[in-house]
């Protein structure tokens, strides 16, 4: 196959995966975008293979490869539970990630293969191109794993900070970057390997020091570290179909994470100097114990909700934690056969990733159309009856609107307050993520439902 | 005096940065999660990448180091195409509009 008719089916792919995005700007034609999506692969698959032109025994190690890769694929696809999918997708971008780094270093190795030269003597241009994608290649996969295991519960959630680590990456970032430079004066080697050592490390130093909390700004951003890695591959290898993906992804990456920081009210840098209010945890929830707070059972819960005329759920981190979506789903049943109107809020950065609640929610059969973005529904809390916050807690803290001391003053909330009453599922006092109390939890119109989210809201159910 | 391929290469980039930019603030924010296993499933594309570095030379030369890294990159790859879209097909298929 010529190089332009091939770079032409590249461009179709291309055009395809742009098509496979639009098609999520709602749920009914996100199916077909998805298809989209596989055709634009299939297409970019069949094309490398003829126009490479080689059918020798070569190809049948690609495919099986390929199978074996694709079974493995498709195993975990099937098998993950929904609850898991932030730590699946962190993990599905270390994987791109590495992949990144062995074709950038297959490129580097046998420079022939790909017209960029001859080992020693590599174009200027993609010896840029490679090893900058080799860079953000290894950065994204080592980056990836340390969110994989914080999401997976592997390692702690909580920030590991030390002192001048800010400068440590400051120094890492520059010397790859002068690295790069002399690669391309000397063509070393060793040069290369180099630079793909510090990315790896810097990888692993840029995401210890976030917390927990803070994964779906991180898992949004390693996405578009992915793309960027993949821009930098594309342009090595001139193939349209890369850049057009790698860009798409990209910025696809960025204003997902620019959409949680605004969520939470943070710059992307605060969030990505890590820590959170981690100083003043301690002080401020001792002093605030002592205040009285209202407990209540599954028995005043099902009374207050049976009989009130709206309910809206609140889910949060702590719903997916807890496994309670499924119960949660038969609660609503129960109050709906009992004429109660009930809708979902979610918060932006509810979860552990952007959606997640979302999804949860889809998973146990709840219609999407029930659910609702914060901007949509927050101005029904004040006709509403009841609130079931349930698993959520920073989001909800009025303090946000209030203090202009409280670190996450300015922060958007649901109004939850402004409900009849709030009922508050939790299994303590302690304080959410943020590591301030939350002002809600001693309103004369909460009612404290001290369990576990899921034996809760079974309880309930039984009750109603 | 003549363009160089990569300016076009370039403004094809920063054209789809932009294109990126619009399609994706189109995406409702509950198929976020759906819209970031989507966009790993596509960025797999690098496959190509793998696939070239794998075949590059004669057959005898499959084993080479830098065919190997190929290879590795090609399993890598099909799990991300694979396991990403199948999964973004099965989240798909959750969302389901109220029943009348």
């Amino acid at each position: 196959m010529s190089a332009n008719l091939s770079a032409l089916f590249y461009l179709i792919s291309g055009i395809l995966f742009i098509l496979a995005l639009r098609g999520l700007s709602s749920p009914e034609t996100s199916r077909q975008g998805n298809y989209f999506g596989i055709a634009g692969m299939a297409i970019a698959i069949i094309v490398t293979f003829l126009s490479v032109g080689n059918f020798g025994i070569g190809l049948i190690f690609v495919l099986i490869f390929l199978i074996i890769g694709g079974s493995i694929g498709a195993f975990i696809a099937f098998r993950i539970p929904m609850t898991a999918m932030p730590e699946l997708v962190a993990g599905f971008h270390s994987l791109v990630g590495l992949a990144a780094v062995f074709v950038a270093v297959s490129a580097f190795l046998k420079p022939e293969a790909f017209n960029l030269g001859f080992v020693g003597k590599i174009n200027l241009a993609s010896l840029i191109e490679m090893s900058l994608g080799a860079a953000i290649g290894a950065i994204t996969f080592s980056g990836s794993i340390i969110a994989f295991l914080k999401l997976r519960g592997i390692m702690s959630g909580s920030p590991i900070t030390f002192k001048g680590q800010h400068l440590i990456n400051l120094v890492l970032g520059l010397a790859i970057f002068v690295l790069i430079y002399y690669l391309c004066l000397s063509q070393l080697s060793y040069v290369f390997w180099s630079i793909v050592l510090i990315s790896f490390l810097l990888g692993i130093l840029l995401i210890i020091p976030i917390g927990g909390a803070d994964m779906p700004v991180v898992i949004s951003m390693l996405n578009s570290y992915s793309g960027w890695a993949a821009a930098g591959i594309g342009f090595t290898l001139e193939n349209t179909a890369l850049i057009i993906t790698g860009a798409l992804v990209g910025s696809s990456g960025a204003i997902l994470s620019y959409i949680m920081c605004k969520g939470m009210n943070r710059s992307f840098f605060n969030v990505i100097l890590g820590g959170w209010g981690a100083t003043d945890q301690t002080s401020n929830t001792q002093s605030k114990e002592q205040k009285p707070v209202k407990n209540g059972n599954a028995d005043d819960a099902a009374f207050l909700m049976k009989n009130a005329s709206s309910v809206i759920i609140v889910p949060g981190y702590g719903m997916a934690v807890a496994q309670a979506q499924h119960a949660l789903r038969e609660m609503v049943d129960a109050l709906k056969k009992n004429g109660v109107k009930v809708s979902y809020a979610i918060h932006p950065v509810a979860g552990r990733m952007p959606g997640h609640m979302n999804v949860l929610l889809a998973e146990a059969n709840v219609p999407y159309d029930e659910v609702f973005e914060l901007e949509e529904i927050n101005n029904d809390f004040s006709n509403c009856d009841v609130a079931y916050v349930i698993g959520a807690n920073d989001v909800t803290n009025p303090v946000a609107k209030s203090d202009p001391q409280s670190p996450i003053y300015g922060m958007p909330v649901l109004d939850v307050e402004k409900s009849k009453s709030v009922l508050f599922v939790k299994r303590s006092l302690s304080p959410g993520y943020a590591g301030i109390d939350n002002d809600l939890f001693y309103r004369d119109n909460t009612l404290m439902l001290f369990a576990d989210a899921k034996k809760m809201t079974e309880e309930i159910v039984k009750s109603i | 005096m003549e363009i160089d391929p990569f300016i076009f290469r370039l403004s094809i980039f920063i054209l789809t940065i932009f294109v990126g930019y619009y399609v994706v603030w189109s995406v409702t924010p509950s198929l976020h999660t759906p819209l970031m296993s989507v966009t790993n499933a596509i960025s797999s594309v690098i496959i190509v990448g793998a696939i070239i570095a794998a075949l590059a030379g004669s057959s005898k030369e499959i084993f080479q180091i830098s065919n190997i890294f190929g290879f590795l990159a090609i399993i890598l790859a099909a799990v991300n195409i694979f396991g990403g879209f199948l999964v973004t097909q099965r989240m798909l298929q959750m969302y389901k509009k109220k029943k009348k």
